[in-house]
């Protein structure tokens, strides 16, 4: 049973969502996504467990034998990741669609799980897989779902800008395409290791620089790197609040470990950034998004799209920890990926708590909702502090991993650059504060606080991220290994 | 190898091209789906024309015919997947079209930009 946990780690949450269509019953659906999830995220955390002690699992679908069949292989970074969608969906899908934000009638929530449900088994297998190509379809498999989602908020707008998520999001999935094929043109496997080995002899041709050029660009739609970031602030702002706090937390933390693997294990440090000198593109643009996410963000009057913009400016910090090309860089960006994975899926929660009850995410509805509703905004409060990156929360684990990197390297500049961006963090989070505390409602203040089913996910991600502030072992520790592993110095 | 011997991929390119040209300059949402599915169809074409070999035949094994070249069956099997995942896209793509007329009463971009701003 257990050499076949890393096909269930996917195979369950993708016959679960056919499922969830069959059995209908609300109550019925529910304990089903949640049996699901839970199921997939302690086959996860069994799989980071084992990897950790015995190396790299590798699993030969169907009993094909990799290179030729498909492989599905599990090594500490990807164990990583698998823990920290699964985690995430653990505590999200049993919630369902949330109330209010959302345009479903009920009795047609069934629909919402099956989609929640693939979206979920297609970042999974995406994170597993050894194959390039498998890669593709996974991929396809939980953008598709994700548009659905994304469609499905209250605002006809919700529709538009799941029309953006899915044009923009195509093109980036079917360069992706075009790169795996140029790839396999040269050296005729799609086995990701397979292709790191032969990459070597036919590296200096002309058609594997377009592969890389084409697979970097289409999974760096997909991540919403600066500039091509411009569906994912509608698309987070207008999909119902339960869905922006998945794909915020999930989707394009898949795409970074994609673009990751992609990089380090198969193309290689010294090709990527030595040859290509990818750094030089990715060090500014990433300090773009860094200021263009969090100066947009401040300008915002809806809390959700201010996060969406937040958004942007934290994957920023992602791209630039990877740009560094080094052990503490490329820590500080996988820790990120982990500690902004609960803040910021934390924080749309908090807001899905506001939108609940007083059914609105424009900052001047929130008024005074600070004493209104004072668990929930603790909750906002405890992430916003998470996104500045103040100590004692996860946001400063990374934060500092990251200033460490840029000091390492000798580029004052972008610490300095690293800590002015927290300082608009503290703006924008400000803002919010500021409205929900300071601000007289102009009406009677009643406590209604939110239903305990949405409040109780919010603090487990918003409590996880301050824990993961002080105790680092099993998030900057498991990172540090994975990012060595990817370099190749140590285990 | 020539330029003219690589004319399947100048076509192939020319189609990509068309493809994005038409999800980019219409403003309809239907045809930016079908400029989407050209986009798609120019890959699909493009492993097709990768897996041809001169000369070559179907990929089945005949008793005592020797040793024959065939076409590389793979990306064809891989392109069966990819059309599957084109269809979905544009079954998806389309239904929120339908969608988004039934919301707005159009599927004019430039009409719904407007209808947008005028709804605050």
């Amino acid at each position: 049973m257990s050499e076949h946990l890393p096909v269930l780690q996917v195979v369950i949450p993708l016959l679960c969502a056919p499922l969830a269509l069959l059995v209908r019953r609300e109550a019925a659906v529910r304990t089903l996504a949640f049996a699901a999830a839970a199921a997939s995220f302690a086959i996860s955390v069994a799989l980071l467990v084992s990897v950790l002690a015995d190396g790299p699992i590798s699993y030969p679908l169907g009993g094909w034998y990799p290179p030729l069949g498909i492989e599905y292989r599990v090594d500490t970074l990807s164990a990583f990741v698998l823990c920290v969608v699964s985690g995430v969906a653990a505590v999200l899908l049993p919630l369902g669609p949330g109330r209010g934000g959302h345009g479903l009638p009920s009795g047609r929530l069934h629909w919402f799980y099956a989609a929640l449900l693939l979206a979920q088994a297609g970042l999974l297998g995406v994170t597993i897989t050894g194959d390039l190509f498998n890669v593709f379809v996974f991929l396809e498999i939980s953008s598709l779902a994700s548009y659905v989602l994304v469609g499905l908020g209250s605002d006809r707008r919700a529709l538009r800008a799941a029309f953006t998520y899915l044009v923009m999001g195509t093109i980036g999935g079917t360069f992706v395409l075009i790169g795996i094929g140029f790839a396999y043109q040269m050296t005729g496997t799609l086995n990701l290791d397979d292709l790191a080995q032969r990459l070597p002899e036919v590296r200096h041709k002309s058609t594997m620089l377009a592969a890389f050029a084409f697979l970097s660009v289409g999974v760096s739609l997909k991540l919403a790197v600066f500039p091509l970031h411009q569906w994912l602030p509608n698309a987070y702002a207008y999909a119902p609040p339960v869905v922006s706090a998945f794909l915020a937390a999930t989707a394009t933390k898949v795409a970074y470990y994609l673009l990751a693997r992609l990089v380090f294990t198969v193309f290689g440090v010294a090709y990527v950034f030595g040859e290509l000198g990818l750094g030089w593109l990715l060090f500014p643009l990433s300090l773009a998004a860094i200021f263009a996410g969090a100066l947009a963000a401040i300008r915002q009057t809806d809390v959700k799209k201010l996060l969406a913009y937040s958004s942007v400016s934290q994957i920023g910090y992602l791209t630039l920890g990877l740009s560094f090309a080094s052990l503490s860089g490329l820590t500080g960006g996988l820790v990120h990926l982990f500690n902004h994975a609960l803040t910021k899926g934390g924080l749309f929660l908090a807001v899905a708590c506001v939108v609940a009850r007083s059914g609105s995410s424009r900052l001047d509805d929130w008024r005074g909702i600070g004493r209104r509703m004072p668990w929930t905004m603790a909750a906002f409060v405890a992430g916003g502090l998470g996104l500045i990156g103040v100590p004692g929360t996860a946001g400063f684990v990374s934060k500092w991993y990251l200033v460490q990197a840029a000091l390492e390297a000798g580029r004052a500049e972008l610490a300095l650059g690293i800590l002015a961006s927290s300082l608009l963090a503290v703006v924008y989070v400000w803002r919010v504060v500021e409205t929900a505390y300071f601000r007289d409602p102009g009406g009677p203040e009643t406590r209604a606080e939110a239903p305990l089913s949405l409040l109780g996910p919010t603090w487990v991600l918003i409590g996880a991220s301050l824990y993961f502030g002080v105790f680092t072992e099993w998030s900057a520790g498991v990172a540090s290994k994975a990012a060595a592993m990817l370099l190749g110095v140590g285990p | 190898m020539t330029l003219a011997g690589h004319w399947i991929y100048w076509a192939i390119v020319a189609l990509m091209m068309v493809g994005l040209y038409v999800l980019i300059a219409r403003e309809n949402l239907v045809k930016k789906i079908m400029g989407l599915n050209l986009f798609q169809v120019s890959v699909i074409l493009f492993y097709v024309a990768v897996a041809k070999v001169r000369g070559g035949t179907a990929p089945i094994l005949v008793e005592g015919a020797g040793d024959v070249v065939y076409s590389n069956p793979l990306p064809h099997v891989l392109m069966l997947t990819a059309i599957v995942v084109g269809v979905s896209l544009t079954a998806v793509g389309l239904g929120l079209a339908v969608r988004i007329r039934a919301a707005y009463g159009s599927v004019e971009e430039d009409e719904l930009d407007r209808l947008d701003e005028a709804d605050p």
